[in-house]
């Protein structure tokens, strides 16, 4: 067994875009500038990765997705050398031809999300739930990465 | 042109809550205007959409989540969402419809009869 100092994933080193991209949308709320959908198009600053929890229990890792108006089939899980990958595709909807855009925030594309496990899981027990926009993946560790109480005798 | 306008939030302030301002999307079509605004985590049962005069209102409460173990990290905002607009005079607010998808809510904001587009025939 590896003995490895345990690391918090990296992903919070974002924290900097996302609250720059933050700013903008405050500006873009106030003048309801044109630019910001020009520079949302560009993928400047762009939040198109969505926004993730992450929970542990002694059991389990919980990952909270927010993925608003997608549909199941669009969604992909995967899960591969320790590390978990969210992926999937929003289509653009709601906007017909004879229609004029007056406001266009949501985002619609493709998304990836990976992140690295930081304990082994067992594969073939993970679950996943799509509620309200909200993607649940429940992560059940694998035996082995779950704490154990070991007792030592004392002679 | 511009006719759905947000009120700065500050106008009405709410008692110590905070909220986040909804992603929308707003299209406007002959027969009316269609708002869509995005609220993850948000059932039919936590939504309130008012309308007092022109000054239409989403809140949006969250699903209490029942979550074990202690977060590793998080991203998602825990803030319920509101969001006010102020809508064209030509809404008919009597005919406003709502429904919610996936985190999506859409408001459908039908056009009064009298100011629909129509032919006026010549004898």
């Amino acid at each position: 067994m590896k003995i490895l100092r345990w690391q918090r994933p990296q992903l919070s080193a974002w924290s900097g875009v996302s609250d720059l991209s933050a700013l903008r949308n405050e500006i873009d709320l106030l003048f309801g500038a044109p630019l910001g959908e020009f520079a949302r198009r560009a993928g400047f600053l762009s939040d198109a990765t969505p926004a993730l929890d992450v929970y542990e229990d002694k059991d389990a890792f919980v990952v909270k997705a927010e993925l608003p108006g997608m549909k199941k089939e669009d969604i992909q899980v995967s899960v591969h050398d320790g590390s978990l990958s969210l992926s999937g595709e929003r289509k653009v909807e709601g906007n017909s031809a004879d229609s004029e855009v007056l406001r266009s925030e949501h985002f619609f594309g493709r998304f990836e999300r990976t992140l690295a496990l930081p304990a082994a899981v067992n594969a073939e027990k993970i679950s996943a739930q799509y509620l309200d926009g909200v993607l649940t993946v429940t992560l059940p560790k694998a035996e082995e990465a779950k704490p154990k109480q070991i007792n030592v005798q004392v002679n | 042109m511009q006719t759905t306008v947000e009120q700065p939030t500050a106008a009405k302030p709410v008692a110590r809550e905070e909220f986040v301002a909804p992603n929308v999307n707003i299209f406007e079509t002959a027969e009316g205007y269609v708002l869509q605004a995005e609220l993850p985590g948000v059932a039919k049962d936590g939504l309130e959409i008012t309308l007092e005069g022109q000054e239409l209102t989403i809140v949006g409460r969250r699903n209490a989540e029942s979550v074990n173990g202690a977060p590793l990290f998080r991203e998602r905002n825990p803030a319920n969402y509101r969001r006010a607009f102020e809508l064209d005079p030509a809404i008919d607010t009597a005919k406003v419809s709502a429904k919610i998808d996936q985190g999506v809510l859409t408001l459908t904001l039908p056009k009064s009869e009298q100011v629909k587009p129509r032919k006026i025939q010549v004898n």
